[in-house]
């Protein structure tokens, strides 16, 4: 029989008993074997692995100072030596489920395989599921405990055991931000048909791929008086300096740059370079206005239909980028242009 | 309070879906401000036209994802 797995168990200080209002403010502790629910999910691991111990943290302890919760786990990681680390489950508790989250980010990390379990929406599936942990979707109440046990078990041996997993729908998990190749056997074109045949007939069907939803961002109030305003360009075309110095990829770009076209009526065929992977750069070569349309605007600058265009373009490449790059991107580029006074922004596309 | 912004595009219907609040919509995909089909200078004057139309977008209020025309658009 395969070697049986060492387990470390996270919970937050309500399920592992101690109560009252002592109970948010635990910290860190260290318990041999499993406590509370801990038991359930030994039961459910059947053999096949060993709670070796517990760790335990209040909720709000951990939310003041989860960078120290992480310094004492990982310690305890180093210590206990896991081949699987379990949090949870979480359920819909906010605090339990971003703790959650974040230690098995941290355990993943260190190559420690983890599995946690919270209902879709708690804040700590949106925040890590693109970061594509493994979270066992759970009813939203303890309700559900023994089958999310039962389900984390399940998934935690597999991982253990570097057995092959199967799709979120077979596991149990959240759909975590990966997409997996399959070869099916039948065409694409033969699905589409088929799948566009059930959908007329108001049969039910099963779409390979679902459509993710974005945040809703409240519009920005319009500028009352352009001929005032401070208007800046900021493009995913990928729209370079000759040469590309600041290395734009040609996809999945996790950085962005920026170039000065001060004292600049236009952008000069040759001086600049078109590095986006997902567009055919012909005509912007020939005419770069034609992507960052400099000649234009600086004609409405001229004409006070504009009051100034910022003297620097930003850059970046929109092409196959992961959502959370592209954030954190757009985030330190608003943070520029905030910085500098933008009022309006012009953003070519392509 | 945020910085209106105004996406130029041809793919308006990802823009909705994405959530961005003011699109102005023309060019092909590969060149949003370009018209290489027409002689330069007729180019320039529609570029000029488009980038009128992205003020006029930056100066409207909107509530939602809004989609801006420029005249004799042609989609891709």
């Amino acid at each position: 029989m395969a070697d049986v797995l060492r387990v470390v168990h996270y919970l937050n200080a309500f399920f592992g008993g101690v109560g009252g209002e002592a109970e948010a403010h635990t910290p860190v502790s260290v318990h041999p074997g499993a406590l509370g629910p801990g038991r359930l999910l030994e039961q459910a691991l059947a053999g096949q692995g060993q709670v070796v111990a517990t760790l335990m943290c209040g909720d709000g302890y951990f939310a003041d100072q989860e960078e120290a919760v992480v310094e004492h786990v990982q310690a305890h990681w180093q210590t206990l030596k896991p081949d699987v680390f379990i949090a949870g489950p979480a359920f819909r508790s906010g605090r339990y489920g971003l703790a959650c989250g974040r230690l098995c980010l941290e355990a993943e990390r260190l190559k420690i395989p983890a599995v946690t379990g919270m209902h879709v929406e708690n804040p700590g599936s949106d925040l890590y599921r693109p970061e594509h942990l493994y979270i066992i979707a759970t009813e939203a109440s303890a309700v559900g405990m023994r089958p999310a046990l039962e389900r984390m078990a399940a998934l935690a041996i597999k991982r253990g055991r570097c057995q092959p997993i199967g799709t979120a729908a077979e596991e149990g998990f959240l759909s975590r931000a990966v997409r997996r190749t399959v070869h099916t056997g039948t065409p694409a074109a033969i699905r589409a048909v088929d799948m566009a045949l059930k959908k007329w007939r108001g049969e039910p069907y099963i779409s390979e791929l679902t459509v993710e939803t974005f945040e809703v961002i409240p519009p920005a109030p319009p500028l009352s008086d352009p001929s005032k305003a401070l208007v800046a360009l900021v493009t995913e075309a990928g729209l370079v300096r000759k040469g590309n110095p600041d290395r734009l990829p040609a996809a999945a770009a996790t950085h962005w740059a920026s170039y000065h076209v001060g004292g600049m009526d236009r952008l000069v065929a040759g001086e600049w370079d078109a590095v986006h992977g997902g567009y055919d750069n012909t005509a912007a070569l020939q005419d770069p206005n034609r992507v960052v349309p400099l000649d234009a605007l600086r004609e409405l600058e001229r004409d006070g239909v504009i009051g100034k265009l910022l003297d620097d373009v930003f850059v970046t490449v929109g092409n196959m980028g992961s959502l959370n790059a592209m954030k954190r991107i757009g985030a330190e580029i608003a943070a520029m242009l905030v910085q500098r006074g933008v009022q309006a922004v012009v953003l070519p596309a392509t | 309070m945020g910085i209106p912004t105004v996406l130029a595009t041809c793919l308006y219907t990802v823009a909705t879906r994405v959530g961005a609040n003011r699109i102005v919509r023309g060019g092909r995909f590969h060149h949003p401000f370009g018209a290489p089909e027409k002689p330069q200078a007729e180019e320039y004057v529609w570029r000029r036209k488009f980038v009128e139309q992205t003020m006029h977008a930056l100066c409207t209020p909107v509530q939602q994802p809004t989609v801006f025309d420029v005249e004799d658009a042609v989609l891709v």
